[in-house]
């Protein structure tokens, strides 16, 4: 199938400055469809300002973005995002049924209320990630892993090709990771393509497929064992990456 | 009740239900202070637009009023944006300077017309009914009761055909940018809301006024709501409340209504701070003494437990050495008894403590935590 072929994400030169700092500086990166890849970088490295600039938020100064070969803007429908969950006010007055209902919003459009289907849709969403019972929950009332939960429901019914997820594992409980990893993988068996920032070196080979990895210079993309060597993580972390590098070999 | 008095009320609740609407979305984007600003800056656009229209009545005057609040949101934002000043620095200094030569130009040159500076500040309600509004010689009822209901149902329509829209950008900006709408758009649209209400608003109450009709009952239904349609409905509902109550209380006082009306306000937030079922510091005090207790109870259950069969047992399981090994207060040792024999975890016999089977399974559990 030609499809197949297109990359899910092709980003070219991508410079990202804020005044004369450069956050990111000449980024080229192809991710192939249907891959589970790590965002991967020491702090300050410019994970989420890349994919703020990738979903059009920050203005990049020079660069450009595809998504499966087409501008953001024309194939906005086939993308999901999970901002941090940190990046917003959970003591918003809502539950956790609406959060997941404005995963639909984009589909609806301006104007259109969510109606009886949208909610349904939701709820399946919700089981998903095993969250139905909290549907009415104010959600400042759900703790940190629960609120993970609904917002990875929320991006489950966007029903995207390619999902961004800005460190969805940060401040949830063990049982809590398992549970996104495992909905991650689904996600990719269905031949989906999924972008991750994750911090936690630990766990990359377990968890994902692909590594991006990035001091705001990209300094290597592709299958994790790859990628994650200790000469490449001596480039990303400085001294501190031969230690990291040595202890994940052993 | 006469006629005029009935004018009033309703004046004052069509203006505090305005005021609410957008008011809830001010609260929830935590941008309350921009209402104070906008409020005092409409002033300077209030004299400029009468200079250039001359006629101190006319519906483009609100329009161009407006356009100054919108451009002190604009200004403020963009001072902010070059990260020289923060945020309540740049609306603190911006809207005092606009407020400021709205003054100046009155005393000077708009002495004669119905611009005076007590007026500006606090409005005169009572004199709302005497302005009216003829068509064909026809009476039609109070001006401002036109204009407010104008701004009102203007209010309510640009509310009911973006809700969904509004919500998702207060909530989570970045996901609605993401998916298409323009949180920008949205933002503006709202700053236009204020503003067009705190113009004909500004009449009957005034600069400083309006701001405690705009925020106080969006921020007193925010205690008692967790729905965002519930909080709108229920911030008009609070406005309406102390729109009459407020007319009451002036009677009374023989005060201005305005300021009435903003007391109240004022009166029914106190209450649901204290009193809210949910987030009220009442609710909050008695949750944590429960809290407290109940946590002291386990404690409690722990200490008779270890030496519960031991040969010290007769002189350690008494309330007495709680008081001396717990460090506890005699009073608090007392009312931690009274809870775990209230739970039937002990059982007292004078000063001696003895577990139940119940509390002695309370006493693993804290153990094994």
């Amino acid at each position: 199938m030609n499809s197949q072929q297109i990359a899910a994400l092709e980003v070219q030169d991508l410079t990202v400055a804020y005044h004369e700092k450069p956050v990111l500086w000449d980024i080229d990166i192809t991710v192939p469809q249907g891959l589970l890849t790590a965002i991967v970088g020491p702090n300050g490295a410019g994970k989420t300002t890349l994919l703020k600039a990738i979903l059009g938020l920050i203005k990049p100064a020079a660069g450009q973005v595809q998504i499966f070969g087409q501008s953001y803007s024309r194939n906005r429908r086939m993308v999901g995002y999970v901002p941090q969950r940190s990046s917003v006010d959970w003591d918003f007055p809502t539950n956790a049924l609406d959060v997941v209902l404005m995963g639909r919003y984009g589909s609806l459009g301006w104007f259109k209320r969510p109606g009886k289907k949208d909610h349904e849709l939701a709820m399946t969403c919700l089981e998903k990630v095993g969250m139905a019972d909290f549907a009415n929950r104010q959600i400042s009332r759900l703790s940190g892993g629960q609120q993970q939960r609904v917002f990875l429901a929320r991006a489950l019914i966007q029903d995207a090709n390619i999902y961004f997820m800005d460190e969805p594992f940060v401040g949830v409980d063990a049982t809590t990771e398992k549970a996104i990893v495992n909905l991650l993988k689904t996600l990719r068996d269905e031949g989906k393509t999924v972008l991750v920032v994750h911090h936690d070196l630990q766990t990359l080979k377990d968890y994902f497929d692909w590594a991006i990895l990035l001091n705001v210079r990209l300094i290597g993309i592709g299958p994790v064992q790859d990628i994650i060597t200790t000469d490449n993580l001596r480039v990303a972390y400085g001294g501190r990456g031969a230690e990291i590098g040595n202890a994940l070999e052993t | 009740m006469a006629l005029i008095e009935l004018e009033i009320i309703l004046i004052a609740i069509v203006v505090a239900s305005a005021c609410a609407i957008p008011g809830v979305f001010l609260i929830l984007r935590k941008m309350a202070l921009m209402s104070d600003a906008i409020s005092h800056a409409i002033l300077l656009g209030i004299v400029l637009a009468f200079f250039v229209i001359k006629d101190i009545q006319s519906p483009i005057l609100i329009l161009g009023a407006s356009i100054a609040g919108i451009l002190t949101v604009a200004l403020t934002e963009l001072v902010i944006k070059t990260n020289r000043i923060k945020e309540d620095a740049a609306i603190g200094f911006i809207f005092p300077i606009f407020f400021s030569i709205g003054v100046i130009l009155i005393s000077k040159f708009a002495g004669d017309v119905h611009l005076d500076t007590d007026a500006v500040l606090l409005g005169e309600m009572a004199f709302a009914p005497f302005e009216r509004f003829y068509i064909h010689d026809i009476d039609l009822g109070p001006k401002s009761l036109w204009v407010m209901g104008t701004i009102l149902l203007l209010n309510l329509t640009f509310i009911g055909l973006f809700y969904k829209e509004l919500k998702i950008a207060t909530f989570d900006k970045a996901l609605s940018k993401s998916l298409g709408f323009s949180p920008l758009l949205l933002h503006y649209g709202l700053m236009f809301l204020v503003s067009i209400t705190a113009v004909g608003a500004f009449d009957a109450v005034g600069s400083i006024l309006v701001v405690a009709l705009m925020i106080t009952p969006p921020a007193t239904a925010y205690l008692l709501t967790e729905s965002l349609s519930k909080m709108i409905g229920l911030s008009v509902f609070i406005g309406m409340i102390s729109a009459v109550t407020g007319y009451g209380l002036a009677g009374l006082l023989d005060a201005s209504i305005a300021g009435s009306m903003a007391t109240m306000t004022g009166v029914i937030f106190l209450l649901a701070f204290i009193f809210s079922p949910n987030r009220g510091v009442y609710v909050q005090l008695v949750r944590q003494r429960q809290q407290k207790l109940t946590f002291a109870s386990h404690m409690l259950t722990v200490q008779l437990f270890d030496h519960e069969g031991q040969k010290e047992e007769a002189w350690e399981n008494t309330v007495s050495n709680m008081i001396y090994h717990m460090g506890w207060s005699p009073k608090f040792a007392k009312q931690v008894t009274a809870v775990a024999i209230q739970n039937k975890l002990i059982t007292r016999q004078k000063d001696h403590l003895t577990l139940t089977p119940l509390g002695r399974e309370t006493a693993k559990t804290a153990m094994t935590l």
